[in-house]
């Protein structure tokens, strides 16, 4: 039993992505993956968020300062529509995964209301941060 | 001639029946983040740009702090399954792939124990 990988061998590889026309739907399946790395880096800040919290109001501070700085808002902002747009894609795969909702008009339509909502949802939540304070 | 079993040959060759553990372990944690998601944002969202005493408040409650713990696992979890599947896509060398999902794996745990760890201090009391 060869644990080698075919790779190396150079046998000839299927086309890839920069093959095929960009469409929405491929598009989405990109987008879904990218926001899934970027949401690592999001558990990350909450990590340091909750580690901050627990080492005493100097470091909190600290930290707070950074997160609620101008560029700390804006990778915040991003991180709110990478969640929200990443948790909308799920539902699509979770609903796929029961074997549904492949219609082509559908996957169109979830597609377009992924990005509409994301945004509006982002849009919300950041509503609703603001007027907390 | 040999005096090894068939069975004996056959070990760790074949189906463990835990070939789709990979799968459903990322729909089942999957599954878990969307009320999860909901509680961290019901959560963190009004804290936006609150004191470290308002936080810590908010923290210590036991159902909170139990949420938040259940949003460390199941979020990590689901990320560091994603994380594998984008290595094992992308990274083509054995080596470096192997390299690359056991810091993955370190890297996951490491930031869960750390959180959890952060909010079980704060609930017991700073």
């Amino acid at each position: 039993m060869s644990t080698k990988s075919d790779t190396k061998s150079r046998r000839p590889l299927s086309p890839h992505i920069q093959v095929y026309k960009p469409m929405l739907t491929m598009t989405m399946s990109i987008v879904h993956r990218v926001t899934g790395v970027a949401l690592a880096f999001a558990t990350i800040l909450l990590a340091w968020w909750l580690i901050s919290a627990a080492a005493g109001p100097a470091y909190f501070d600290f930290v707070e300062g950074i997160l609620t700085s101008i560029p700390g808002r804006l990778i915040l902002l991003g991180c709110t529509w990478a969640l929200i747009h990443h948790g909308l894609g799920g539902l699509k795969h979770l609903l796929w995964d029961t074997g549904r909702g492949f219609d082509l008009k559908l996957i169109e339509l979830f597609a377009k209301g992924s990005i509409i909502l994301s945004l509006a949802l982002t849009v919300l939540v950041w509503a609703i941060a603001y007027g907390a304070r | 001639m040999t005096l090894r079993t068939p069975l004996n040959k056959v070990r760790l060759y074949g189906s463990a029946r835990s070939g789709t553990e990979h799968f459903w372990h990322q729909r089942l944690t999957a599954i878990a983040n969307i009320p999860l998601t909901i509680f961290l944002l019901w959560l963190v969202v009004p804290l936006s740009g609150a004191s470290h005493a308002e936080v810590v408040a908010s923290i210590k409650h036991p159902l909170i702090a139990f949420g938040l713990i259940a949003v460390i696992v199941s979020f990590t979890w689901h990320m560091r399954l994603g994380l594998q599947v984008v290595i094992e896509d992308y990274v083509h060398s054995d080596g470096r792939k192997l390299l690359l999902v056991v810091i993955n794996n370190l890297s996951c745990s490491m930031i869960a124990l750390m959180s959890i760890f952060a909010i079980l201090k704060i609930s017991f009391g700073v």
